[in-house]
């Protein structure tokens, strides 16, 4: 077996690639051992039809090396693939055989809103013991997932995948389908791990600016820029390399389940069209996803379908999805490598002619800092205009490591001014948007650690870890949904929300407000609104709005691709409009779990 | 003398106000960027001539947090009077405004001087919310049966601004002397560049005032292991003989540690303390037949849970 993913001693290589044999598998006896004896069909158990009973209860499992107990559905981590057709009415008894309230949500499924499944807002939840029935129609296809909403039982294992034929034939033609589902799997407990972030924030991040890091640039940069390259940053008390509040250091990222030891294998033919139906339903984790030696076709988003567009890469955030085709033609072993996006491990599985085969596994890449655009947004990209003669800042590049020299050198020279600044959008800065930013008034307490006044509002920026890569690497601007935007209204009104934490405190919310001190946001029955995201923060938030669509808006305010959850990079305005079709209480949250718990939360009301 | 003495302790108290004045408003509100900003519809100025750019240096990072809202800043309140849903099943679910408590032994640690050998600890623990948290504070070293200078605080620590807590409560001092009762007031946070800093006024019976202020570094050589270096100032605003205690600046510490983080929660170090004791205080210690400035080799855990 080739590693070349992690430079590791022993027992952290086990730890983190996990036991050969491991997951539900190795204490799951006969039933599992036949799965993996012919996992050329999916590992996973499958559902399908109108009916479904489902149970949710402990589940022995042996990641690593230590057997620890999950939460799982029907006995598989995770839970059992549900196979729906669009257009049937979907009946799904959910029994409880925990010792605490369970749930279960389906995420990004129109339903009714006692149907949604997130307790305290659309009903009661399941209590130890209960069954609770789930009955609703079908009105939409695709890939998706379902999840538990309650407490942290997403992390310890309640989430399955979810999909949903179309009524007619698919759009989307491949010869065989796999399903690609990605999650961290922790041995710890979460309310530990949440505990820990409260009681020190950079607990895991074992990626921390040092001294020895910093005499390796003065050598390479020399003094002045090593420190210029430090000083805002230490200046603002953040942390450049704060990518991920849970790392690897207690992950282990698994591709269905399987440990990247374990190796899960998904089968194909030379020659046929595999479509790959990629879900991400980590806790905490966003992935960098590649097949080394096969073009990625991006054919659909959230279960939406999307002009058609190749990649070598793409990153795909938490609760979101996408549909891939790969036409692999030699009779060869393809690794399916998916990378975290703070580069502390990675999940791997591989496509194969047949079973057994593996290819190599690349090197995770190397720790990204965060970089000036992710702290200043447009202020930066700005500045940076002005430096190189006024051109146009939507290349990614600009957005590299290399030019934090440049921009701090920049700023190391008077003071900004801020009505210069908004003049310069006339001032031959090409097509860079600077819209207005509204701080709420809730923004200038100690829940909200950074403001942004200048967003950065372009969606063809791929990300920190994956600018200038080498990879052509998707980007939102690359998303556009098939047929357009369902609805036909103009938005009739704006909500701005910025999205809000404070690090060293472990805090998150929505403007600066924690949901358990904040008012519901009202939704008027009927109405299409536009809702505008600024990324107060130097994190990456997939925020997902319940019960109905976000249709992401372009820079220029084109309709561009319609999700279910939308990934907000550090320092950037995002706008999406919302048709208030679906009454009732309804969750809109940051995905990330632990932002989510610390109150990056609110309630959406329709009436 | 005393008029001496006197006029240094006014100047420490009114260096110490400067300092907490300053920590608070740690991250004053730009009120020069706050009035810049043009309101969200004006229209926008007009281009600023293009040289200016490459002077305009170093980015004003003072407006991107903490200060004060303008009073144009959006009400973030879009309930239109809906209220939230009144379904049970929260407590259950999610919990944003839970209570964390945590104890942390900073300093515990053998002592070793060239007249003694002791044990020292340093420790700090707080129970409470993300707004509002008690907080405990011990700092004290005992040697053989002999219980040397102690601190003990209760405090009621409030989240004022997004790196500093406020600090309200009591504390009392053991060991040599007298016992001592204060109340306290003051400020605990993270300054710009990552000092952990504590800057505490107290004020106790009989017209007693003093001053403590500590500042604390992690220095990461490698990502576990780390030298801290530690500075601590105490000054009084009144003689306590009966506790060696000079009127003014009494005593300057400085710690350097170095710690091996086996875990986050247990890290054996090492280190070196001086304790130089000036003015008054020294006075004190001489006449006792003590040195005034003293060093010591210390070795222990900084552990938390």
């Amino acid at each position: 077996m080739i590693f070349r993913g992690l430079p590791l001693d022993t027992g952290r290589r086990r730890f983190v690639q996990g036991l050969a044999l491991g997951g539900a598998a190795a204490v799951l006896g006969l039933r599992s051992r036949r799965a993996f004896a012919a996992p050329s069909t999916n590992a996973m158990p499958e559902l399908s039809g109108t009916e479904f009973n489902l149970e949710i209860r402990e589940l022995p499992v042996n990641f690593t090396g230590t057997p620890r107990l999950a939460t799982a559905i029907n006995g598989s981590l995770p839970g059992p693939i549900l196979r729906w057709r669009e257009g049937s009415e979907v009946t799904l008894r959910v029994t409880n055989r925990l010792g605490v309230q369970s749930s279960i949500h389906w995420h990004g499924i129109l339903v009714p809103a006692d149907m949604d499944g997130v307790p305290s807002s659309s009903f009661p939840g399941i209590a130890p013991g209960e069954t609770f029935v789930y009955r609703f129609p079908v009105k939409q296809s695709g890939t998706y997932w379902y999840h538990s909403h309650s407490k942290f039982q997403e992390q310890t294992g309640v989430f399955a995948p979810l999909i949903i034929d179309p009524a007619g034939p698919d759009p989307i033609r491949a010869d065989r389908e796999h399903v690609v589902m990605l999650n961290d799997w922790t041995d710890k407990d979460p309310d530990v791990i949440y505990a820990n972030l409260k009681r020190q924030s950079n607990f895991y991040n074992f990626a921390q600016p040092t001294a020895a890091e910093f005499f390796r640039d003065v050598s390479t940069m020399g003094l002045q820029q090593a420190l210029a390259k430090r000083r805002m940053w230490n200046a603002m008390r953040m942390v450049p390399t704060d990518l991920s509040d849970v790392s690897g250091a207690i992950y282990t990222y698994l591709m269905n389940g399987a440990t990247p030891a374990t190796n899960w294998t998904g089968l194909f033919r030379p020659g046929e069209r595999v479509r790959l139906r990629f879900i991400n339903g980590s806790a905490s984790t966003l992935f960098d996803i590649r097949i080394p030696g096969l073009k990625l076709t991006i054919v659909a988003a959230d279960g939406q379908a999307v002009e058609p567009v190749d990649v070598d890469e793409f990153r795909i955030a938490v609760a979101e999805t996408y549909d891939v085709l790969v036409q692999p033609q030699a009779d060869r072993a393809f690794t399916i490598f998916a990378q975290a996006m703070d580069r502390t491990g990675f999940a791997r599985g591989t496509l194969a002619p047949r079973q057994g085969m593996e290819a190599d596994v690349p090197r995770v890449d190397p720790r990204p800092w965060l970089s000036m655009v992710d702290m200043m947004g447009a202020m930066h990209a700005n500045q940076m205009a002005h430096q190189h003669g006024g051109e146009t800042h939507h290349d990614p590049a600009m957005s590299g490591m290399s030019m934090q020299n440049d921009a701090m050198q920049g700023m190391q020279h008077g003071t900004m001014d801020h009505s210069g600044m908004a003049g310069m959008q006339h001032g031959g800065i090409g097509d860079m948007k600077m819209p207005a930013v509204h701080h709420a008034r809730t923004e200038y307490g100690y829940t909200t650690d950074m403001r942004v006044d200048m967003p950065r509002t372009n969606l063809d920026d791929p990300g920190v870890g994956l600018r200038n890569n080498g990879r052509r690497v998707l980007t939102y601007a690359d998303l556009h949904t098939i047929g357009g935007s369902l609805y036909r209204t103009p938005p009739q009104r704006e909500i701005e929300l910025h999205l809000t934490g404070n690090m060293e405190r472990f805090v998150w919310s929505f403007d600066g407000q924690k949901f358990s001190d904040a008012q519901p946001v009202h939704f008027r029955y009927g109405e299409r609104l536009r809702i505008v995201l600024v990324n107060d923060t130097m994190m990456t938030h997939p925020i997902h709005l319940h019960g109905m669509w976000s249709e992401v808006e372009s820079p220029d305010g084109d309709f561009q691709v319609r999700k279910h959850t939308v990934n907000v990079q550090p320092a950037q305005r995002m706008t999406y409009l919302v048709t208030a079709d679906a009454l009732g209480h309804w969750a809109y949250h940051c995905h990330l779990l632990y932002h989510m718990e610390a109150g990056m939360f609110r309630e959406v009301v329709v009436a | 003398m005393k008029t001496q003495r006197h006029i240094r302790a006014i100047g420490a108290l009114a260096g110490y106000w400067i300092l907490v004045m300053a920590c608070a408003a740690a991250d004053p509100p730009d009120a020069q960027s706050v009035a810049q900003q043009p309101p969200a519809d004006a229209p926008p100025s007009s281009a600023q001539p293009e040289e200016s750019m490459p002077n305009m240096g170093t980015m004003d990072m003072s407006s991107m947090q903490g200060g004060r809202a303008p009073d144009n800043a959006r009400d973030p309140d879009y309930s239109d009077g809906q209220s939230m849903s009144t379904m049970p099943g929260m407590a259950d679910s999610m919990n944003d405004d839970a209570r964390f408590g945590k104890v942390l032994f900073d300093q515990f640690e053998y002592v070793h001087s060239a007249d003694s050998n002791g044990v020292a600890v340093d420790a700090q623990a707080y129970y409470g919310g993300d707004t509002n948290k008690l907080w405990l504070k011990l700092d004290g070293e005992r040697t053989g049966r002999h219980l040397g200078d102690t601190r003990t605080e209760a405090l009621w620590a409030h989240a004022a601004n997004v790196f500093w807590d406020t600090q309200l409560g009591v504390r009392h001092d053991f060991g040599d002397g007298p016992g001592r009762s204060w109340a306290a007031l003051g400020v605990q946070g993270l300054s710009p560049y990552w000092l952990d800093v504590e800057a505490t006024a107290y004020v106790g019976q009989s017209g007693r005032t003093a001053l403590r202020l500590e500042a604390e570094y992690d220095l990461l050589l490698t990502q576990k292991l780390i030298f801290t270096p530690d500075l601590e100032l105490n000054a009084y605003g009144k003689r306590d003989p009966q506790r060696q205690i000079g009127a003014g600046l009494s005593n300057v510490e400085l710690g350097l540690r170095l710690r091996y983080e086996i875990t986050r929660q247990f890290a054996p170090y090492i280190g070196i303390d001086w304790n130089r004791r000036v003015g008054g205080t020294a006075d004190l210690a001489r006449a006792a037949g003590e040195s005034a400035f003293d060093h010591q080799v210390v070795a222990g855990v900084r552990f938390w849970f």
